[in-house]
C-alpha cells in the first residue's frame, strides 16, 4: 500500500489500471477528454503489481481502475462517473492543478 | 421441339433446352421465367419423363432450393407435408420461384393434374404470398396458352393424360372435349381450389405451431412465476423484485412500467390542478425513487442474462433504435428537455448545460471502452494460430482462446452497470438543478417522449403489409 501511495502522490492525477481492463480504458479516456494527463500505472506490467492490486482491492472491488487525485484515493469507475456527473470531478482536478479550467 | 420457339427469345428457349435431360442449372430470375414461362411449360410437357424427373426439373428452377429439394426428394413418397413445410418456410422468403417450385414439389398430385395452370402461377409477376396469385394473372397466361398451336395443345393433353392416373377428378373428360373457354374456366377453378387447399394447409400448420409455442410459453411463465414467488418470500419488499432470467425480467419490467404510468398520471393531475409545492414534491420524489427500482431490477437481471438487457429485447422496436448499452442516452434526454423547461435561470441553464456535457463525455468514454472490448474480443477469436505441437496443442489453444474470450465477455456486465449508473446519476442531478415544478414538467416530458416511441412501435408492428 505504501508503494501505491507513493506513486499516487507523485502526480496530480494517478490511475492504476490493468491492460486487460476495458473499464480502465473508459476512465482513462474520460480523463483525457477533460484535458488531464493522468499518470497511468498498469499493474500487470509493474513490479510488485500483484501486491499493489491486492492493496487496492482492500479499498474497492474491482481493484481497478483506482483513481487518485492530489494523492488522495477518489474511487473506482462508479465513483468517477458519479462525481463527473455532478461536476465534482472537474473541481477536484482543478483544485489539484491537474487541469486549469 | 425446335419449332416451338414461339413466346420467348430463341436464346431463352435454348437455355431451357440444354438443361432438359438432367437437372437444370438454376434459371437466374423469376422475371425471366415469366417471359419464358410458356416455352418452358411446353418443353416440359413434351419431355415428360418420369414423375420425379419432371418434378426435379421444376424444382431445380428455384435458385437456392437444393437443400429443400433433397429433403423433398427423400420424402417424396410419404408427402410428409409437415416436414416439408418446415423446410419450405425457410426458403419461402427467398423468391417467388422458390415458392411455386417448392409448392410444386410438395403437392405433386395436384400439380400433375394441371401443370399448365401451375406454370401459369409460376410465370406470374409480382407475388409475395404463394396463395395469392390472382385469377387476373392466371388468365392472360391461360389465354396465350390456349391460343397456342394445336401442336402445343396436343402435347398438353398428352401430358394431362399421363397425369390422369394420379388425378382423382373427373375433369379430364371435360378437358378432352377441348372447348377453349371451358378449358380456361376449369383451369382457373382448379387453380383457385388448389390455392385454397394450400392456404388452409398453411393456416392449420400455423395454428398448430402457435399452439405448441403457447403451451411452451405458459410453462416458462409458470416456472418464472415460481422463481419470483420464491424469492419475494425471502425479501422484505412488497412486490417481488427478482430478476432471474430474461422472461422474469420482462414480467418485472411490465409491472414496473404499469406502476410508473400510474405515478405519472398522478403527477399530471397534480400539475394540471396546480397542486401545492409540497404535494408536488412528494409525487416527484416518488417517481425518481421508482426509477431507482428499474435500475436495480436491470442490475439483477444482468447478472443472470446480460445479453438480454444489452439486446434491448425487453423494449419496443422503436425504443431499441436508440439503444445505448442497454438503455437510453442521458445526453439525448437532456437535449429534448432543454427547450421544454423554459424559463430557466442563468444558473440553471449553466447547470443543465454542464450536465449535458458531462453525460455526453461519460457516454463517449464508456462507448470507447466497449469498442476496445469488442476489438479485443474479435482479436482473441481471430487468432487461431496453429500450434506446432499438433492437434492436442490446437485443442489447448482453442480452449485457451475460449477461456480468454469468456473472461472478456464477463466484463460486459460492468459496462452495463456503469451505463445505468450514469443514467441514474444524470436523472438525480437534473432533479437537483431544477425546481420541483420544473422537475415535474421534465418527468412528464420524458414520459411523453417514451410513450410516443412506444406508440410508434405499436403502429409499426401493426402496419399493413402488401
Amino acid at each position: 500500500m505504501e508503494r501505491v501511495n507513493h506513486l499516487a502522490s507523485k502526480k496530480a492525477a494517478v490511475i492504476f489500471t490493468k491492460s486487460s481492463c476495458y473499464m480502465c480504458h473508459s476512465i482513462k479516456q474520460l480523463f483525457y477528454e477533460l484535458g488531464a494527463s493522468p499518470e497511468i500505472h498498469e499493474l500487470d506490467q509493474e513490479a510488485n503489481g500483484r501486491e499493489m492490486e491486492s492493496a487496492l482491492r482492500g479499498l474497492r472491488n474491482p481493484s481497478v481502475p483506482a483513481v487518485f487525485i492530489g494523492g488522495k484515493y477518489v474511487g473506482s469507475a462508479k465513483d468517477i462517473i458519479s462525481l463527473h456527473v455532478d461536476g465534482s470531478l472537474k473541481q477536484m482536478l482543478i483544485d489539484a492543478k491537474a487541469i486549469w479550467f | 421441339m425446335g419449332s416451338r420457339k414461339g413466346k420467348a427469345g430463341a436464346k431463352d428457349d435454348n437455355k431451357v433446352m440444354t438443361g432438359m435431360p438432367s437437372f437444370v442449372p438454376a434459371i437466374p430470375t423469376s422475371n425471366s421465367l415469366g417471359t419464358e414461362g410458356n416455352t418452358i411449360r411446353s418443353s416440359r410437357i413434351s419431355d415428360f419423363g418420369t414423375f420425379e424427373q419432371s418434378l426435379g426439373f421444376r424444382v431445380e428452377d428455384a435458385v437456392d432450393l437444393n437443400p429443400v429439394y433433397s429433403q423433398m426428394k427423400s420424402s417424396s413418397q410419404a408427402l410428409g407435408t409437415d416436414v416439408q413445410f418446415a423446410t419450405l418456410n425457410k426458403s419461402l422468403a427467398s423468391s417467388d420461384m422458390n415458392l411455386s417450385a417448392a409448392i410444386a414439389g410438395s403437392h405433386m398430385l395436384q400439380l400433375r393434374k394441371e401443370p399448365q395452370a401451375n406454370l401459369v402461377s409460376t410465370s406470374g409477376g409480382h407475388r409475395e404470398n404463394w396463395g395469392e396469385s390472382t385469377m387476373a394473372e392466371a388468365s392472360p397466361r391461360t389465354d396465350t396458352s390456349t391460343d397456342d398451336t394445336d401442336d402445343k395443345n396436343q402435347r398438353h393433353e398428352r401430358g394431362l393424360s399421363i397425369v390422369v392416373a394420379a388425378s382423382d377428378s373427373s375433369d379430364k373428360s371435360k378437358e378432352k372435349s377441348g372447348d377453349q373457354k371451358t378449358l380456361r374456366r376449369l383451369a382457373q377453378n382448379r387453380e383457385a381450389a388448389r390455392k385454397s387447399r394450400l392456404r388452409k394447409k398453411a393456416y392449420v400448420q400455423q395454428l398448430e405451431s402457435s399452439r405448441l409455442k403457447l403451451t411452451q410459453l405458459e410453462q416458462e411463465l409458470q416456472r418464472a412465476r415460481q422463481q419470483g414467488i420464491f424469492i419475494s418470500s425471502s425479501g422484505d419488499q412488497s412486490h417481488s423484485m427478482s430478476g432471474n432470467g430474461a422472461l422474469a425480467f420482462d414480467v418485472e419490467y411490465a409491472r414496473w412500467q404499469e406502476e410508473h404510468n400510474k405515478q405519472i398520471n398522478e403527477l399530471r393531475t397534480a400539475v394540471n390542478s396546480h397542486a401545492g409545492d409540497t404535494e408536488l414534491r412528494t409525487i416527484v420524489d416518488n417517481v425518481v425513487a421508482h426509477f431507482d427500482d428499474i435500475f436495480r431490477l436491470k442490475g439483477t437481471a444482468a447478472k443472470a442474462d446480460v445479453f438480454h438487457i444489452l439486446s434491448g429485447m425487453w423494449k419496443t422496436p422503436a425504443e431499441r433504435c436508440f439503444l445505448w448499452i442497454g438503455g437510453f442516452r442521458s445526453s439525448e434526454l437532456l437535449k429534448l428537455l432543454v427547450n421544454q423547461l423554459e424559463p430557466l435561470t442563468e444558473q440553471q441553464l449553466v447547470g443543465i448545460y454542464n450536465l449535458q456535457q458531462s453525460s455526453q463525455q461519460a457516454e463517449d468514454a464508456l462507448s470507447q471502452g466497449m469498442e476496445a472490448l469488442q476489438q479485443s474480443l474479435a482479436d482473441t477469436l481471430a487468432n487461431g494460430s496453429p500450434s506446432p505441437s499438433g492437434t492436442s496443442g490446437n485443442v489447448a489453444n482453442y480452449m485457451g482462446q475460449m477461456a480468454m474470450a469468456m473472461g472478456k465477455l464477463g466484463t460486459l456486465e460492468g459496462f452495463l452497470r456503469q451505463a445505468d449508473n450514469l443514467r441514474q446519476q444524470t436523472l438525480q442531478q437534473m432533479h437537483r438543478i431544477l425546481t420541483t415544478r420544473q422537475s415535474a414538467r421534465a418527468l412528464l416530458a420524458i414520459n411523453d417522449y417514451f410513450s410516443r416511441l412506444r406508440a410508434l412501435s405499436s403502429l409499426w408492428l401493426a402496419r399493413p403489409r402488401e
